[in-house]
């Protein structure tokens, strides 16, 4: 390699005197605009120290930072935009907040802001479990339908959004629980036969008569306290209406007859500390008109 | 510079790799270094703790499988992860994570706070089949970790080694590891040692819906479970002097 800087005959231009196996380099200046750019990016940099919290300096016997002129970091950034977002949302969220179920349902202005927050908060917050369009999954309640495990009241919907469901975390979850008949040796695995025979007889579906009768008073002993003689459950223990044919987890016979062997406890998780009352408010407002929402009582109508 | 040029070093590459590391290093030093002095570096919060063997474990899980490939768990401070995930993500909320989790890489949510936000069962039917639960989903399912029973062999070494690093595990959390361990999984087991050790509000269940064995699974749901549920918000107050940033 020869170091010696010499003239390229074809442009004239000086080269650099690197020379690998014949090939030289020409010795070209780097494009004006380009350094322009490379400078400017330089004093860029400059400006950023001074415009942003940059430096560490020691101050005061400890070290601390410079905070830089614009006053405010990234963080300061994200709460005034929430804060804006809040305040142009807060009117709006205050009246939802105030007015009671039954108010913000009657108010149509009230209910079309109460249906738009509440479908975005399903969304964010309710559609891994209950799907996009609330058609629920195996293990996940429909909520477009009006078979309610724990009631489809307005009232029934925020306690269960509020608290959920068999969360331990909050003390006033739901509870109720479908014992395992099987596995802790409630029933015999002749008596789960017949029961769930019995079930099946209830949406028309018995395989073996004999056993649906058998299982008729197994239900009435063991079953029927929590879903009710007509084995149209009871909604304050969560106890499914059974003579429906919608099934939580699978109407099959070996689906309902895991169900008796081996007990159910679905968890919903509770948002009381997660959203905001005016979002749960309109989540609830949302899950009740999705169809298959069940009036007040007379009584409680005006609370 | 009589003398000087910068073919001199351009043609030395031990001088050049030398100088280049000092100019490199300056950076670091410069603006790392006294991150280690800064006390707001680490915001003062209450409720982090380290994570219990189970969580641990579960954490470990998270690492092999390299669900960081697709999950960051550290939510910007911007108005569209805030809206979405919750408060921005404290460097405090990392304190006993080695390594942490944060990153830009997002094919999945960020799961900085799914701590409770969905349930066991969720979880279950989630890493078994994505599709199961969300339709949408891209990601691969995960079915081998409830059949994989959990192996603890190890995990006492690993509280040791985070031990090391700063994670304040007492001599006594790391005898009791495979007792709190199996503890926190089982159903109905005394659990008195561990809660007095990592605190009340440690969740003990069956996470994975087979309350004979500690699964993989187990553990994963475990970690899921407690991401982002140690700090109350509430309390927090990003102007106070030593969290101000």
């Amino acid at each position: 390699m020869s170091t010696t800087p010499d003239r390229d005959e074809v442009t004239g231009i000086q080269t650099t005197g690197h020379d690998w196996d014949g090939i030289t380099e020409l010795d070209q200046p780097l494009p004006r605009w380009w350094l322009i750019i490379f400078y400017l990016t330089i004093i860029g940099s400059v400006l950023f120290w001074v415009w942003y919290p940059s430096w560490p300096v020691w101050m005061d016997g400890e070290w601390t930072f410079t905070r830089g002129l614009a006053g405010k970091t990234a963080r300061d950034d994200v709460a005034a935009e929430m804060a804006q977002r809040a305040a142009a949302r807060e009117a709006d969220l205050a009246r939802l907040e105030k007015a009671d179920l039954g108010t913000i349902r009657r108010d149509p202005e009230l209910l079309r802001l109460a249906l738009a927050n509440g479908a975005s908060a399903f969304g964010d917050n309710c559609a891994p479990c209950h799907g996009s369009g609330a058609e629920g999954g195996p293990g996940f309640p429909n909520l477009n339908d009006d078979d309610w495990l724990w009631g489809g009241r307005l009232s029934d919907i925020e306690q269960t959004i509020t608290h959920g469901i068999r969360w331990e975390a909050d003390p006033e979850t739901r509870l109720g629980a479908m014992p395992a008949h099987l596995r802790d040796g409630l029933l015999g695995r002749a008596d789960v036969a017949d029961v769930v025979q019995f079930v099946l007889s209830l949406s028309g579906r018995a395989r073996d008569a004999e056993a649906a009768a058998r299982g008729a008073l197994v239900f009435e002993a063991s079953c029927a306290a929590c879903h009710g003689l007509d084995a149209k459950g009871q909604t304050f223990v969560g106890a499914p209406n059974l003579s429906d044919d919608i099934w939580l987890y699978g109407g099959r016979e070996e689906d309902i007859f895991e169900s008796v062997a081996n007990g159910r406890a679905g968890v919903m998780p509770a948002w009381g500390g997660r959203l905001d009352a005016a979002t749960i408010k309109s989540l609830t407002l949302y899950v009740h008109g999705l169809g298959g929402g069940v009036e007040e009582e007379p009584a409680a109508a005006g609370e | 510079m009589a003398g000087f040029s910068h073919k001199t070093i351009e043609k030395n590459s031990i001088l050049l790799l030398v100088l280049v590391l000092v100019v490199v290093s300056i950076g670091g030093i410069v603006e790392i270094i006294p991150l280690f002095w800064i006390k707001s570096t680490i915001e003062k919060v209450e409720g982090i703790r380290p994570y219990t063997p189970l969580e641990l474990a579960g954490r470990n899980i998270y690492i092999r499988e390299g669900c960081y490939n697709c999950h960051s768990q550290m939510i910007r401070s911007l108005r569209s992860d805030v809206e979405r995930y919750g408060h921005y993500s404290l460097a405090a909320e990392s304190l006993y994570d080695h390594p942490f989790q944060w990153g830009s890489k997002r094919t999945g949510p960020d799961l900085a706070r799914v701590g409770g936000k969905y349930s066991d069962e969720w979880h279950r039917l989630h890493m078994a089949d994505p599709r199961a639960v969300v339709p949408e989903s891209v990601m691969p399912g995960y079915p081998f970790l409830a059949e994989t029973e959990l192996d603890t062999r190890t995990i006492a070494l690993v509280m040791q080694a985070n031990a090391r690093v700063g994670v304040p595990y007492s001599e006594e959390m790391i005898a009791n590891a495979l007792a709190d361990l199996k503890a926190q999984a089982t159903p109905d087991a005394d659990a008195s040692g561990l809660l007095a050790r990592y605190g009340d509000k440690v969740p003990v269940r069956d996470f994975d819906g087979d309350p004979k064995h500690v699964t993989e699974l187990d553990a994963l749901i475990a970690y899921l479970q407690v991401l982002g549920t140690f700090v109350d918000f509430d309390l927090y107050d990003p102007k106070r002097d030593d969290n101000d940033r």
